[in-house]
């Protein structure tokens, strides 16, 4: 190197103020930390809430009776006591609504986010894939006139456990082709390779050995799926409406735990109890997401 | 070489990806029965390219296009049932890849349990034992043959897809760089395991290594740029290569 340059360049670090440097660096990360723990105290503060304006209620008839009529909630409260009855119409509408909901949109998703994954280059499978983008766009109150046109209209001839099921499961389907493309992607090559090596028909290939090893991750797509729509209320009203109590015709409406919240809400008598169903619904979603993301850790191959 | 000991012909090959860009380029060569040939060259000479062509592995991507014929038995492959064609060749890749959702035992009945081949216990088991005991692995696994097959050393590894590729019996098996991804101590059971099975099957191996292919193989082709430059006794080549550029290859000039 020319000496001046070198001469040049010792001087510029002689010159340099460490001091301010390190100051800015320290002042860097502690913005940094600083945006992180309000993000992560948000969630904390979230179910803390929930926590205590809602444990008090629950107990075990709260998951064993149905929603209380508003009298009996004014009485006891004005009596002091805690609301009688439960949320039981919610939780075994929820189930069914998500649960008919998985049955439609799960072998879907599967099936077309395989599809994507095996022709990921034509022009069919970027035109899906596209539209299936759009498809996760749509507001959840669209969906839910939409399916009212189509199921409660025509079908059912009213609101129904089919009806909110069906706008569910269109809110499902992207989510699930899209998680089921990934995880595809994540199997290797040489495991395809080695079965096809092995004169494998391709059929066999998909079955026995892609969706195989990619297990957790569509398992993973699967449950998220499920905690996104568990809290949809906007489709539900539009679709099933709601029943104060228990429920298992399809053809008949139902309630859900986000449409009691809902009704709770819209009842001055019933406010304890949208503290303590949303404890509920934040439990139950928690609980999904922490076992997708055990899955994931746990049953990923290698 | 003599012909009546031939088994496999590949004749005026030519594999392109994309449109032009030729990998192999008009190969002509013919391969001896129960006998280990070498494919060797430097980086993207094509030879895996060769390789695989030998059981169709190039159909899986459609914007690879072969010229040429290969016959087995004097039979053309490409107007076999790939099916049929894959279970009388059988391959081990680069990296050991055993079915990770599957057992060890279930890893070298792999070929039966995926085309829906029915066994009868006692067949699975005598099948499992032999082709594991073919390829010195028995000792090793016995005890644990219902766990996963990942969880074996990487040369256990290699050995359990070897065994999976033999246990459906083929005629030929492909082995492509068996052996780059193991330590010493591996690779030389892998190559003492070759050298036993020549008895019996046929084998077509890549190599990178030209140590590995003066060590086990009989008959060695030389490849650079897509051209079968030799194709030779291994003994002959090695010490008197006829082609410059196999010679600038083997002395280490290139590659």
């Amino acid at each position: 190197m020319d000496s001046s340059i070198l001469q040049k360049r010792k001087a510029m670090i002689a010159t340099t103020h460490f001091g301010v440097r390190s100051f800015k660096s320290r002042l860097f990360f502690s913005i940094v930390l600083l945006f992180a723990l309000i993000t992560i105290s948000i969630v904390f503060l979230i179910i803390g809430t929930l926590v205590v304006k809602g444990y008090h209620q629950i107990n075990w008839s709260f998951f064993t009776q149905v929603a209380p009529d508003t009298f009996d909630a004014m009485m006891a409260n004005a009596s002091g006591k805690i609301i009688p009855g439960g949320i039981l119409n919610g939780i075994t509408g929820t189930l069914l609504l998500v649960g008919l909901a998985s049955v439609i949109a799960i072998p879907f998703g599967i099936v077309i986010g395989i599809y994507l994954y095996e022709n990921a280059t034509k022009r069919y499978a970027g035109v899906i894939r596209d539209i299936s983008d759009v498809l996760q766009g749509v507001p959840s109150i669209v969906v839910g006139l939409i399916v009212y046109l189509w199921v409660v209209v025509d079908i059912t001839k009213g609101y129904s456990v089919l009806a909110g099921s069906v706008a569910l499961a269109i809110m499902m389907l992207p989510l699930i082709i899209r998680s089921t493309e990934e995880s595809m992607k994540m199997v290797p090559t040489t495991l395809k390779e080695a079965a096809i090596a092995l004169g494998t028909p391709y059929y066999k290939v998909i079955l026995r050995v892609l969706i195989p090893s990619s297990f957790s991750g569509l398992i993973t797509g699967v449950l998220l799926a499920v905690s996104r729509v568990l809290g949809e209320t906007a489709p539900l009203l539009l679709t099933t409406l709601g029943n104060s109590s228990v429920n298992w015709n399809l053809a008949k409406p139902v309630s859900a735990v986000p449409l009691l919240i809902w009704q709770f809400y819209n009842d001055p008598n019933m406010v304890n109890l949208i503290w303590s169903s949303s404890l509920f619904l934040m439990g139950f979603v928690l609980l999904l997401n922490i076992l997708s993301k055990w899955i994931a850790a746990k049953k990923s191959i290698q | 070489m003599a012909p009546a000991a031939s088994i496999l012909s590949i004749e005026d090959l030519s594999i392109a990806y994309d449109r032009d860009k030729y990998a192999v380029k008009n190969v002509t060569a013919t391969v001896r029965k129960n006998a280990i040939t070498a494919i060797m060259g430097p980086s993207g000479c094509g030879k895996t390219t060769l390789l695989r062509a030998i059981n169709r592995m190039h159909e899986l991507y459609p914007n690879i296009s072969t010229e040429g014929k290969i016959k087995l038995y004097g039979d053309n492959i490409y107007e076999m049932p790939t099916i049929e064609l894959r279970r009388k060749i059988g391959m081990v890749f680069q990296r050991p890849n055993p079915f990770p959702t599957m057992s060890i035992y279930e890893n070298v009945i792999a070929g039966y349990k995926l085309n829906g081949i029915h066994l009868k216990r006692s067949e699975r088991d005598e099948i499992v034992e032999t082709t594991l005991r073919d390829v010195t692995l028995w000792d090793e696994v016995k005890n644990a043959l219902h766990k996963k097959g990942t969880f074996l050393s990487g040369g256990q590894q290699q050995r359990l897809c070897v065994a999976r590729a033999l246990a459906f019996k083929p005629e030929i098996i492909l082995l492509d760089e068996p052996t780059s991804a193991l330590d010493p101590v591996s690779t030389a059971k892998i190559e003492d395991l070759l050298v036993e099975l020549k008895q019996h099957y046929t084998i077509i191996l890549v190599t990178h290594n030209m140590s590995q292919a003066a060590r086990i193989s009989d008959n060695s082709m030389f490849m650079y740029l897509g051209e079968l430059i030799e194709y030779e006794d291994t003994k002959t080549m090695f010490t008197n290569p006829k082609d410059p550029r196999t010679e600038g290859y083997l002395t280490g000039k290139f590659g």
